[in-house]
């Protein structure tokens, strides 16, 4: 009965879990570090398992739709009314996709934040915030209601902005952090008003009733550049990628991992909206939008890792590497995109590169959070992040380097890790759409391998330093964080045709199936 | 003519009002003047929202003594008042931000808080 009821009301268990983590987070913290710690890592577990269920449950039986306040969860439409008017959880495979994402390195980094944040002071505010961070990031993924999305866009960006500020670090924390809350709240303003141009015309705020009833007028075209831009901001492609360095430099390693976790839903509600609200018009044009994503694309890969590569500071380096990789996925689905009007091209071609653009981001999420996990785990024992002042720590710390490695061979597309696995298909499919931009990002994945050499060799090789004699390897906790994630590096980059055919492929075929998102809500009508 | 006018007003102040915002967050130097700005911008949307569910005769969907059958979905009402809510949230936040930048750098001048580069 128990687990009856429990799966029947899972996607708003995901949001309940971890909000009541955080707002219970301040009376349990008086009760001791261990009650605390306890609390912090049983909220993380449970609303992992949660999102890994809801997932299961979505590949399994297909769309889960959940209708707060009807008389049944699966009721989308009132008896007496012919449009949806209650707030829905719509969660398909693609949203399950990005529920496992965020499931499994959520998981990751609090266990890693446990013993990473320990020596810190108002830590019942940080893990607070954190697991607000995490409620924001799951709502955007699986509502099916536009201001809904808004609501929880805004609870992680004010998150996020919190906890990038959280070490005041002589103030920089708190100007980088004042940026990203800045930057964003100026973004979900735009959202806003996207929302009211569109719900002034067609009286609806529910996605799949909104696409429905799209005409494409000049007013639509104005919502989707509020919509589509201020996405692209916060996802990081450039030329919207200037406030990234300075947030995932400045914020603790472990909620840079997740703040790349939190980018990458912006970049599911960026192709939500292209696929699923603005998709199949007439007059619409799938390759002007295609390449709209594919010019972005291009422009993050390349001059990602061209800004990364003179960097000295660890994780401003790796921060440019991220919006380079944002970079290969915003390719893959673009691609998908601009080939969306002709069958045969979407078929022998299009899905492939859009399976390696979604494939990308599950790697991305595991191998950045990873790289970004161990580059705290070296704060954390030399105090700097300063490449030139580092140097063998490969004696006193392997396990970390370990880790690294395996990070950085994923992030190069490096077989047999999980960046290989995306990057081949993204490469093998686009090479028939364009050969030009094939090579691209070749190139790209080259200049990060050559970057990350680099790297490896000023921190971890080299003879033993005697400032660094102090350093020695992290604690259990950290460690447990690490593994996790690695383990899924290489498990996906080992066998990733599971992967493919289990979570990803249906994912594509929900981006790509239109219609099936909204008569999931409009049945016949 | 003149309900017309009355009718659109809201829109016009709308775009005042955002373009104030815009331009004081772009040429003020001072943080709090920015904040000040995004403010502007903040309800210029709100008014917005309220602006477009305006509908002529319509009243509020109470049923008990309605005077009229025309009713308006107060929807839009609802999504301002969590937007302001919302609003008040960020801006409280990026003040005591704009708080502890004063107390660590002595200055509150967009252009003297530079510790952040490249």
């Amino acid at each position: 009965m128990m687990d009856t009821f429990v799966m029947r009301h899972l996607p708003a268990l995901l949001i309940a879990t971890p909000l009541f983590a955080a707002f219970l987070m301040p009376l349990v913290g008086n009760a001791g570090r261990t009650v605390r710690s306890a609390w912090v890592f049983l909220g993380a577990l449970l609303t992992s398992a949660i999102g890994l269920a809801l997932a299961w449950k979505v590949l399994a039986t297909g769309t889960v739709l959940y209708v707060f306040g009807a008389a049944t969860t699966q009721q989308a439409l009132p008896p007496d009314a012919a449009f949806p008017i209650r707030i829905m959880f719509q969660v398909d495979a693609l949203s399950a996709l990005m529920a496992v994402i965020v499931s499994l390195s959520s998981l990751g980094i609090t266990i890693y934040s446990l013993a990473a944040e320990s020596k810190q002071s108002g830590l019942e505010t940080f893990y607070a915030m954190l697991f607000l961070l995490i409620a924001g990031v799951l709502g955007m993924v699986v509502t099916g209601d536009l201001f809904n999305f808004f609501v929880f866009l805004e609870i992680s960006s004010l998150a996020g902005a919190a906890l990038v500020a959280y070490r005041v670090d002589d103030g920089v924390a708190v100007e980088a952090g004042l940026k990203y809350a800045l930057l964003s709240t100026v973004g979900a303003l735009a959202v806003l008003t996207a929302i009211g141009i569109l719900f002034a015309q067609y009286n609806a705020l529910n996605l799949a009733s909104l696409a429905a009833r799209l005409q494409f007028t000049a007013l639509d075209k104005v919502a989707l550049v509020l919509l589509a831009v201020p996405l692209a901001m916060k996802c990081g492609a450039v030329p919207m990628h200037f406030w990234t360095p300075d947030t995932y430099t400045t914020a603790p390693s472990s909620v840079t991992a997740f703040l790349v976790v939190s980018s990458q839903a912006s970049l599911y509600a960026l192709f939500r909206i292209l696929f699923t609200l603005y998709g199949h018009l007439v007059q619409f044009s799938w390759a002007t939008f295609g390449w709209f994503l594919i010019v972005l694309g291009v422009l993050s890969m390349f001059i990602g890792v061209t800004m990364a590569i003179p960097q000295k500071d660890v994780k401003r380096l790796m921060a440019y590497h991220a919006v380079s990789q944002t970079g290969y996925m915003l390719l893959g689905v673009g691609v998908g995109l601009a080939v969306l009007g002709n069958a045969e091209a979407l078929k022998t071609y299009g899905k492939t590169a859009m399976a390696g653009g979604l494939f990308h981001i599950i790697n991305h999420a595991m191998y950045k959070g990873l790289l970004f996990l161990t580059a705290g785990a070296i704060f954390l024992r030399t105090g700097t992040r300063n490449l030139n002042r580092l140097g063998g720590l490969g004696h006193t710390m392997p396990w970390t380097m370990v880790f690294f490695m395996i990070g950085a061979l994923a992030i190069a597309g490096v077989p047999p890790f999980n960046g290989f696995a995306s990057k081949l298909l993204i490469y093998e499919s686009v090479f028939r759409f364009s050969p030009f931009l094939s090579i691209i990002a070749m190139v790209v994945s080259i200049l990060t391998l050559a970057s990350f050499v680099k790297v490896f060799h000023s921190m971890f090789l080299g003879p033993p330093r005697a400032e660094f004699a102090e350093a020695r390897e992290v604690p259990a906790p950290m460690f447990i964080g690490m593994a996790l994630l690695a383990l899924f590096v290489v498990v996906a980059g080992l066998m990733p045709q599971p992967f493919i055919d289990h979570l990803i492929s249906p994912a594509v075929d929900a981006l790509v199936d239109r219609s099936g998102y909204i008569a999931a809500i409009l049945g016949g009508r | 003519m003149m309900t017309l006018l009355l009718l659109k007003l809201p829109y016009f102040t709308v775009v005042v009002l955002t373009l104030l915002g815009l331009a004081a967050m772009v040429f003020k130097k001072n943080l709090i003047k920015i904040l000040m700005g995004l403010s502007l911008m903040e309800s210029a949307v709100n008014l917005f929202l309220v602006a477009t569910g305006y509908r002529m005769g319509g009243v509020a969907p109470i049923f008990t003594n309605a005077p009229s059958p025309h009713m308006t979905l107060p929807t839009v009402q609802a999504l301002t008042l969590t937007s302001i809510v919302i609003g008040v949230a960020t801006s409280a936040m990026m003040l005591s931000f704009a708080m502890v930048i004063y107390k660590k750098y002595g200055t509150v001048d967009s252009q003297k808080v530079k510790k952040l580069k490249g």
